[in-house]
């Protein structure tokens, strides 16, 4: 009897360090370190300082997405009201000299956040799924449209700015440079990233799971499936705070565009692209989202409809996300199988890349006869020039959409048997 | 006086163009168990068609035209999309529904540019109608009333008195034993859908002249829709008219009464600071009635919903 219980205790008992936990945390540390160094231009720092603050918003959400269960429309409000507390302390801190260092702002963004987070949460995370999406859209709505209200805090239309460089100098770091900036965010990043894992990893974390899959099971477990959601909520508001925090010392203004909607989705959006059934999902989407973000943007106008496109094309089609995508080849990796795929795959996807490209060069022409000055016809797409009233590339990109969707589609079948085989181990039956 | 009758009759219509869209969006709540993020895009659909229909052929054939397609459109989003989804559950199909709306926004975008369209009401009635002490009411402002209530009425009429509605109201219930008698509930789930949206199209024909119609209309109106329905209780067609009145006079009532909030806090025997500007209760002296008329509604919603999750005719949680 006694030995039966020892075993199990030794069996539940929390996995050790090992290099291989440990490993993909020192690599990403060593890679945040010496990012600055090569890629060292500002332009390119700012992308990575915006990066790191959707990788911690999008990280938190998928607390109450992935792990939790809980959709919510208002995530953008923790974040929102953290940044604006961190901006009013920054501002106190130039005008009534405050002697707090700015790097420890994001701690107080996350208190705040965390704050908001247990008010809100003590009532709203009674029941999940649609109640607790719906008044998430309801207070959302509710503190953007006060942001409007009341100007004391929120600043009005124009919002609340201030100035880091007029605090405390931190070793004689003023933070006038944005590579200084930089590691502050780095530091924030690594630190968030790893307590939400290990939050994840806590038996609290492990129950929001439970409660997600089944929260009637859980319940009869004698856990109260309200609590759980409850703890997962506030640590949420927390991190939301912590990537206000950091969104106030990296812009040094916030408005009431970091609290509405359209920013609650957006991060909604990069949580779900990235894959919510695995923790590094949300940071795969948070890279990509930004890397797309600010590449897209530059080159077309129409980069929000491709980008609405993509999500809903991931909502249908791969409901894991990016991260999902990825993981699904694990066992494949692990037969050592993976190569057998390769030739099928580019049998599929090349055609089917080719058929995008044609997708996309009709948009772009479409959209251009339709909303481009009279008298301008040159179309600027992939580094070439195409005269959007002359039929060639009308027609060059129907047959690419054409031919490419025929060709991948008639792939597909050798596809889906290359994947089974992979899929098998040596032997077996597929 | 004449200003309670003019805010009663525009409250109406707001509440009226407001049950237009709870209506199917509470059907299909009812029907599926999910509700449509994107149903306002429906609505902003039906004002472009009907815009673009209006072009070549008139106001009055886009009435007509606009609201079908819209319906067509919805069907084949649920057979090809939201079927799709709703293996996976409950949430993804609302995570759907969320990407089809910015979808859709951005696809009237592509096609309609950013900025407001000149969608105008028929020159029939552009004249007035009537006025009440010296404020004019437009003869479309009668019209939008008239379309809608015949609309509820044919829409109660075909649910509770005909065959469809019943093994409509049936397949709300018991969806699996109304398949046992031999019905296709799936195209039930279909119709109802496209039903629902074809509505929501009518409601942005109607609306699109007067409040106008731009790539963001779908936006404005969306989430105050569902606020609406989990006011009236997910799935009570009676509610959804309850709240959406509530909601269209309220709004109204709020933006037209200049109340300040300095009246209240002088009542209440508090001495007005002299000096605003270094006050933190700056806001709360210079707050009046019409700024907080837009988030009443959301207050009111999350009020509703902390005290009585199902509504106020609800009969089950949501």
């Amino acid at each position: 009897m006694t030995d039966a219980i020892q075993k199990t205790a030794t069996v539940t008992r929390a996995p050790r360090l090992t290099l291989q936990t440990v490993l993909p945390w020192l690599l990403g540390i060593a890679f945040l370190g010496l990012m600055p160094f090569i890629f060292d231009s500002n332009s390119a720092i700012t992308i990575m300082n915006q990066m790191m603050i959707t990788i911690v918003f999008a990280l938190s959400y998928n607390m109450l997405l992935g792990q939790g269960g809980m959709l919510s429309f208002g995530h953008a409000v923790y974040m929102g009201v953290g940044g604006f507390f961190c901006m009013h302390i920054m501002n106190m801190v130039e005008t009534r000299e405050l002697p707090l260092p700015l790097p420890l702002l994001p701690v107080f963004g996350g208190l705040f956040g965390l704050g908001l987070a247990t008010i809100i949460g003590s009532f709203s995370t009674r029941k999940a799924g649609t109640v607790f999406a719906m008044i998430s859209l309801g207070i959302g709505e509710l503190i953007a449209a006060c942001s409007v209200i009341i100007v004391v805090f929120f600043g009005g239309e124009e919002g609340i700015s201030g100035d880091r460089t007029y605090g405390l100098p931190v070793f004689g770091i003023e933070f006038l440079r944005q590579v200084e900036v930089y590691y502050v965010l780095a530091f924030w990043t690594v630190l968030s990233a790893l307590l939400m894992y290990l939050f994840s990893r806590t038996p609290v974390g492990r129950m929001a799971n439970a409660v997600r899959d089944n929260p009637e099971r859980a319940e009869f477990l004698g856990y109260s499936a309200r609590w759980v959601r409850y703890f997962s909520f506030c640590n949420a508001g927390f991190f939301a705070g912590v990537a206000g925090g950091l969104f106030a010392i990296n812009y040094e203004i916030l408005t009431e565009g970091n609290l509405n909607l359209a920013q609650s989705g957006v991060i909604l959006l990069v949580t779900f692209l990235g894959g919510v059934g695995f923790f590094f999902g949300p940071i795969l989407g948070a890279l990509v989202f930004t890397m797309l973000q600010t590449v897209m943007s530059l080159q077309t106008e129409l980069w929000q409809l491709y980008l609405g496109a993509m999500f809903v094309a991931t909502v249908m089609f791969f409901p894991g996300g990016l991260a999902g995508v990825l993981m699904m080849h694990v066992p494949a990796i692990r037969l050592g199988k993976l190569g057998r795929l390769v030739v099928p795959y580019a049998k599929t996807l090349i055609p089917a890349a080719i058929a995008i490209l044609g997708a996309i060069i009709l948009l772009e022409l479409t959209f251009h006869t339709r909303h481009a000055v009279a008298g301008d016809t040159t179309v600027r797409l992939f580094w070439t020039d195409l005269n959007s009233h002359s039929l060639g590339p009308w027609i060059a990109g129907l047959a690419m959409l054409l031919g490419g969707f025929l060709l991948a589609r008639r792939s597909v079948p050798e596809l889906t048997a290359a994947w089974h085989d992979a899929n098998t181990p040596e032997g077996g039956r597929a | 006086m004449d200003l309670i009758a003019i805010n009663l009759l525009d409250g109406l219509v707001t509440g009226l163009l407001l049950f237009l869209l709870s209506s199917g969006l509470t059907l299909i709540f009812s029907m599926m168990g999910v509700l449509n993020f994107a149903h306002a895009s429906f609505y902003m659909l039906g004002a472009y068609f009907a815009y673009q229909i209006s072009r070549y052929v008139g106001f009055w054939p886009g009435l007509i035209l606009a609201p079908p397609l819209v319906g067509v459109l919805g069907a084949l989003v649920e057979r090809y999309g939201l079927r799709r989804v709703h293996q996976y559950g409950h949430v993804p199909e609302l995570i759907f529904t969320f990407g089809l709306a910015l979808l859709i926004e951005e696809i009237v975008q592509f096609f309609w540019g950013k900025n407001i369209v000149p969608y105008n009401e028929p020159e029939l009635l552009t004249f007035t109608l009537f006025s009440i002490g010296g404020n004019a009411v437009p003869a479309y402002k009668v019209f939008m009333i008239f379309i809608s209530m015949g609309i509820f009425l044919s829409l109660l009429y075909v649910l509770t008195r005909t065959r469809v509605g019943m093994i409509i109201q049936a397949a709300l219930s018991y969806p699996r034993t109304v398949e046992a008698l031999g019905h296709n509930v799936p195209l039930v789930f279909m119709g109802v859908f496209g039903v629902g949206t074809a509505l929501a199209g009518v409601a942005g024909v109607i609306a699109g002249p007067v409040l106008g119609t731009f790539p963001g209309m779908a936006y404005l109106l969306g989430s105050i829709v569902f606020v609406t329905i989990v006011i009236g209780g997910l799935g009570s067609l009676w509610g959804a008219l309850v709240a959406s009145l509530l909601i269209g006079w309220l709004t109204t009532f709020a933006a037209s009464y200049n109340f300040e909030f300095a009246t209240l806090l002088g009542a209440l025997g508090l001495e007005r600071p002299v000096d605003l500007s270094d006050s933190y209760l700056a806001d709360l002296w210079t707050l009046t009635l019409p700024q907080i008329g837009p988030i009443l509604p959301y207050l009111l919603m999350v009020l509703i919903l902390v005290f009585r999750p199902y509504g106020l005719f609800g009969k089950r949680d949501v």
